[in-house]
């Protein structure tokens, strides 16, 4: 660890000394930390009920809302998870990675809570509008679909303040560095952090680029916004939005394995270059919302969603590996050495942090990442876009990949934030399970559902009323309904979630945490036993052959998903 | 967790040097396969667009309709066109207008627009679908390879009665 520099003279922060940590905490940047982490918190609320409301609507033998009422809700709903709980709790992230964990400033924090200010005016104003109806647009809004002008200006203030909060990032880190207030390089969970800025900048200068127009042609001082050039710049707003959550999401991967296990990346370089590969590729992987629409040609769209997504992809595969890797070089030295596998049995499996980025990578890898993968594929895309795959792909990456590994990094931001000692541990130890088995389901679920052709934002697959009958293949109703019945058991988990969060902010004694303490044991892995990284290599005995020997079963089932759509796209109507 | 003391510029492990060059491999074995099957595969995505605007492309439906129309279905006309033929099919909110009816094994270039939001082509069960956006005409040159009543649905969200935009596509042998 690095030792405590007091800030730089001149600097007019205040901070407190953290205990655990030796950190010295801008106070400022401690409060927006919380109030942007209250902030997500309320959106996921709000969320995970129009969550439940849209799971019982299509668990077809339920079929709960009326269908003004189903699309107004799902509006709601991807608002509030994709765009609302998600960047809260990344800016809350940046203030946390670029003021605390640098030891250093908050710059300006007075334009910090202007920041805030617009974009929870702005999540509110969206909510307002779409719940008053007249703007049942989808989150996508596609032109010429119109919402209610206040509807996109909620949308760009809302931009707008994260874009506010990203600068304030860098520049915190700028300062920092000036002001030399952290040893040697930046962490690797900062460097995440710093990936994922690069990101979040571009992202929502597009995102401007799409919505800015479409509230000018909203109040009619634009005559028309092409619905391609639109689609266009909102994917280009939209996926490498994504991408910020990946990145977020891989970050916290690092730091919950230092946190659990003691684990140090075997190997820092070739974790950061797999970072330098989200930045520099994966924005145009946006192409791939675009792959069946009237337009580019085969060259772009395979280029696009190619050659840059595909290294992309290879960063991807170098984290599947380091991750997992280090984890278990670090238990290799705490003695569990035998056989292939001895050190993930007796891995710490009941404490949230670990289970967390078990579940959270493995669904995210074999789910989300395969599957998206395979639908991001030129021709496979034809048979797979717009059904219900879509959103169970991203169910598994966004919800059981970073949604989940968000929920479980709390755990331990509350105690050194909030200050406050967490109750209900023995829930905390079981949310994870839940939560991840519940998403499971419903991944898998909707993945089922969209194979036998159910398209996705729909509100009735059986389509009674129409005046031509057509029906889809019965087992629909099957998959539906598992999807249903993994959404009421992800609900719990994420009652269980908000039950641990609220109940230690809000009726917790205060309690200078004295020292930084897994949840359901008394001990510090980071102090007990990381162990530090000497240069050398793992070697005999620590060398991680268990994490090579999964990394090839994920892959192996990688080959065998990705073969058999080709084979499945190979049975359709011949098209050109 | 924190700022590393020594220097991570450090040479790459064995074990890690073999995966990152096995994931490389895939990575270029998923690249390859799109031109592979660009130039061997039978199911490429259409690239032929045109632009066109909304009463042009009324007016081709409706000439198309014309010539071809064979039958009514629940109200909408059905169509059989020649094969190797133009086949206009338009989306608008809530209807797929006409319904077509095509010969198992022959080509046909299906142009499809909207004339008013993004509607989504979904052919079931064989499981095509494209993006329809209004102010394009999109083409496709499609042979049905079964035969039998096929579901057309529409899979972009297009208002309230979205999910009452179905058809058929009936195909003879
Ligand atoms: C308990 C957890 C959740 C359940 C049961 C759930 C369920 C659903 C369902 C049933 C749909 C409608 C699919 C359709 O008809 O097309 C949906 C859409 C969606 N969900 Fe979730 N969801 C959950 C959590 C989340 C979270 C945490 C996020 C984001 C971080 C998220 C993002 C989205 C998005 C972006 C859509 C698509 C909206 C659209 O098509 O416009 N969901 N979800
Ligand atoms: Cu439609
Ligand atoms: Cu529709």
């Amino acid at each position: 660890m690095t030792a405590a520099t007091m800030p730089a003279p001149g600097a007019k922060a205040e901070f407190r000394s953290c205990p655990v940590t030796g950190l010295q905490v801008d106070l400022a940047a401690e409060k927006l930390i919380k109030a942007n982490a209250v902030a997500a918190v309320v959106f996921l609320l709000i969320g995970g009920f129009f969550a439940l409301l849209l799971a019982l609507t299509r668990w077809q033998a339920i079929h709960l809302l009326p269908a003004d009422w189903f699309y107004r809700i799902l509006t709601g709903h991807g608002f509030d998870m994709l765009v609302a709980w998600i960047v809260f709790f990344e800016v809350a992230g940046l203030y946390f990675g670029g003021a605390v964990m640098l030891n250093a400033r908050l710059i300006a924090p007075k334009v910090a809570w202007v920041a805030y200010v617009l974009m929870v005016v702005g999540a509110v104003l969206v909510n307002v509008m779409t719940l008053l109806g007249g703007s049942d647009v989808m989150f996508t809004a596609y032109v010429p679909l119109k919402a209610h002008p206040l509807w996109y200006l909620g949308v760009i203030l809302f931009a707008v303040g994260a874009l506010v909060a990203v600068i304030l990032f860098f520049a915190t880190i700028v300062v920092a560095k000036r002001e030399n207030t952290y040893g040697g390089t930046v962490p690797l969970v900062t460097f995440g952090l710093i990936a994922a800025a690069i990101i979040a900048l571009y992202t929502l200068l597009s995102g401007a680029v799409a919505f800015v127009p479409a509230f000018l042609w909203a109040i009619g001082i634009l005559p028309k916004v092409d619905p391609a050039f639109y689609r266009n710049v909102f994917w280009s707003f939209g996926h490498p939005a994504q991408q910020i959550n990946l990145a977020a999401m891989v970050a916290i991967w690092y730091a919950l394995a230092a946190l659990t296990v003691g684990a140090n990346p075997v190997n820092e370089k070739l974790s950061r270059w797999a970072f330098v590969l989200y930045i520099l590729f994966i924005n145009l992987g946006s192409a791939h919302h675009l792959l069946v629409d009237p337009g580019p040609s085969f060259a772009w769209k395979a280029t696009n969603t190619s050659y840059a997504m595909y290294l992309a992809v290879l960063g991807s595969l170098i984290h599947a590996f380091s991750i997992p890797a280090a984890v278990e070089v670090a238990q290799r030295r705490k003695g569990f050495t035998r056989g292939l596998m001895e050190w993930l049995w007796k891995a710490p499996w009941r404490e949230p942090g670990f289970s967390t980025l078990v579940i959270s990578m493995s669904l995210f890898g074999f789910i989300g990442g395969v599957t998206g993968v395979v639908i991001g594929t030129e021709q496979i895309n034809m048979s797979a876009h717009n059904t219900m795959r879509l959103p169970g792909h991203f169910h598994a990456t966004v919800v059981s990949g970073t949604t989940l590994a968000f929920m479980g990094l709390t755990y331990y931001l509350i105690p050194l934030i909030f200050r406050k000692e967490l109750k209900l541990k023995k829930l905390a130890s079981w949310q994870p399970y839940v939560f991840g088995g519940g998403m499971l389901l419903v991944s898998v679920g909707m993945i089922v559902s969209g194979l036998q052709g159910a398209p996705r934002r729909h509100w009735d697959i059986t389509f009674t009323g129409a005046p031509i009958d057509v029906a889809l293949p019965g087992a629909v109703h099957i998959s539906l309904a598992i999807m249903g019945v993994g959404a009421l058991i992800a609900i719990t988990g994420g009652i269980m979630y908000l039950a641990v969060v609220l109940a230690s902010v809000f009726t917790g004694p205060t309690r200078e945490a004295s020292r930084l303490t897994l949840v359901m044991s008394e001990e510090n892995p980071l102090v007990e036993h990381a162990v530090p990284n000497l240069g050398k290599e793992p070697e005999g005995k620590l060398t991680p052959r268990g994490s090579l020997t999964l990394a090839f079963i994920f892959l192996a089932f990688f080959v065998v998903y990705y073969l058999s759509n080709w084979w499945l796209l190979g049975r359709a109507w011949y098209i050109r | 967790m924190l700022a590393p003391q020594q220097t991570w510029w450090k040479p790459l492990h064995r074990i890690e040097r073999s995966w990152v060059l096995v994931a490389f491999v895939w990575c270029i074995f998923l690249t390859i396969m799109m031109p592979i099957w660009f130039f061997m595969g039978r199911q490429n995505v259409p690239v032929t667009t045109y632009r066109v605007d909304a009463e042009t492309y009324q007016q081709l439906v409706a000439d198309f309709v014309d010539q071809y129309q064979v039958d009514t279905l629940s109200g909408v006309p059905v169509v059989e066109p020649p094969p190797n033929s133009d086949v206009y099919l338009q989306a608008r909110q809530w209807q797929w207008y006409p319904v077509l009816k095509l010969k198992k094994g022959e080509t046909y270039r299906l142009h499809i627009s909207s004339l008013d939001v993004q509607h989504g082509f979904s052919l079931q069960p064989t499981n095509l679908n494209l993006q329809i956006l209004p102010g394009y005409d999109y083409v496709a040159t499609l042979t049905p390879t079964q035969s039998g009543d096929f579901a057309l649905v529409c899979n972009e969200y297009c208002g309230i009665a979205h999910h009452l935009m179905v058809s058929k596509i009936i195909v003879t042998e």
